[in-house]
């Protein structure tokens, strides 16, 4: 019997779920699901195959969306993810990740939500809002959002949170006390360039099997820590620009991670020359590998978002991503070879994936 | 007891909330509001902000007058919740 495997899509108007198994030969379209509503992110609890969505419909403000039956039928909830009367009106759920038995939320101004019903009722974090720096936090293009929640893999207490414009903080102390981890990270926009909060990050990922190793995609680089976040080096040489959004890292591999870069914050953001490519590092940083065969070589001036790649954890494992402009290229092979497996979604803010019965 | 009528793209959220609905004893918008969010939790939050105050672009209409949440209702009030013209 084949285990399904899910690609899950969330997109400027609605949830996708492409349908497959895990020979990835063939993919059904599911969708929209959630109604139509702009989501930011589409995953799932791998172990309890439980999706979540977090958005923002433009009448009916900021949601959580949980289905247990694969996509079939949702609810939906927002209670709790508010800052009070007194506080700033939540705008959008940025990010949706469980850990273990309970659920985080990022959301827009910045802020960190926990979940223990499964998203049905929500708490603030607050040791992160009331931080010394939070009234110098200021937001982006996307916004001030809380885009990257990452969990360490067995101390409850640790955890790293990214945000845009703002930077990388990490609590000890499971949420009481955060700290910000940005030195080594420039700021090429501000006078200052290696203020203590100020860089835009733009994607935040933990090494396999390293929970001290995180790697980040970031406005002005991108960037490798060893030491948990405490000090960054720049690994950014190799690469093509100094700006993307997305990475993440081969499931078991901690020196092997894959970033989309653009040709740069002021000329476009689409990929260099108009020729897609996924770049690839085998060795942490040290050197960096273009990924083409099978992706358009020719007039693609295509856009990847920050949550839009992702991989399966079949063997050889998979590799995704979904463009700013309705198309997913697949990898069956590590990344050596693509091709496009769904043509005119909607513009793709998030890929996820998740192996049904694994 | 009110007549509210609702927005397709809101009943689809709720499970067997109805397009238009009787709702006796409610003397504002908010007590509109209220007593259906007693019945479908999480409607309430669907209308209005923090604020608390409708959301930006729900607009409710009392006995033909757009209104807010403190306007009052009479028993025979027709209340019409329509979200605003947008999208792209």
């Amino acid at each position: 019997m084949r285990r399904r495997l899910l690609l899950l899509l969330g997109t400027k108007k609605g949830g996708f779920i492409l349908d497959g198994d895990e020979t990835r030969r063939a993919w059904r379209v599911r969708g929209p699901l959630c109604e139509g509503w702009p989501l930011n992110h589409l995953t799932a609890d791998p172990v309890s195959g439980t999706l979540y969505a977090g958005g923002r419909s433009f009448w009916y403000g900021p949601a959580v969306f949980r289905s247990d039956d694969l996509g079939a039928t949702w609810s939906h909830s927002s209670e709790g993810l508010t800052y009070g009367e007194d506080g700033p009106k939540m705008k959008t759920v940025w990010n949706i990740t469980p850990v273990g038995d309970a659920l985080y939320a990022g959301v827009d101004p910045a802020g960190l939500f926990r979940s223990d019903d499964r998203g049905e009722t929500w708490q603030h974090v607050e040791g992160l809002t009331n931080h010394p720096t939070r009234p110098t936090w200021e937001g982006g293009f996307g916004g001030l959002c809380l885009h990257s929640i990452v969990p360490h893999p067995t101390d409850p207490r640790r955890m790293w949170v990214a945000i845009s414009a703002v930077g990388t903080f990490a609590t000890e102390d499971g949420g009481a006390a955060w700290e910000p981890r940005n030195s080594g990270v420039r700021a090429d926009f501000l006078p200052d360039p290696y203020p203590v909060t100020g860089q835009c990050v733009h994607k935040l990922v933990m090494a396999p099997g390293l929970p001290d190793r995180l790697y980040q995609e970031n406005h002005c680089g991108t960037y490798r820590s060893d030491d948990a976040g405490r000090t960054w080096i720049s690994i950014e040489a190799g690469l093509p620009s100094t700006f993307g959004f997305p990475m993440v890292t081969h499931p078991h591999d901690p020196d092997t991670a894959f970033t989309v870069p653009l040709n740069g914050d002021d000329r476009g953001r689409f990929m260099p020359d108009g020729r897609a490519a996924v770049w690839r590092t085998a060795d942490a940083g040290a050197t960096w590998t273009d990924l083409r065969a099978g992706l358009p070589q020719q007039d693609a001036y295509l856009g990847v978002l920050r949550e839009a790649m992702a991989v399966d954890r079949l063997d050889p494992f998979g590799i995704y991503f979904g463009t700013s402009t309705g198309q997913v290229f697949a990898s069956a092979d590590e990344g050596r070879t693509w091709r496009e497996i769904a043509s005119f979604l909607p513009p793709i803010h998030s890929v996820e994936t998740l192996l049904v019965g694994s | 007891m009110a007549l509210v009528r609702l927005p397709r793209s809101l009943v689809d959220l709720f499970p067997a909330l109805p397009r238009q609905a009787e709702v006796p004893d409610v003397g504002t918008v908010a007590e509109l509001v209220a007593s259906l969010d007693a019945r479908w939790p999480g409607l309430r939050d669907r209308l209005c902000d923090e604020g608390p105050a409708l959301r930006e672009h729900i607009n409710v209409f009392v006995d033909g007058e757009r209104s807010g949440l403190s306007a009052p209702l009479r028993p025979d009030s027709v209340v019409i919740v329509l979200p605003a013209v947008a999208g792209g």
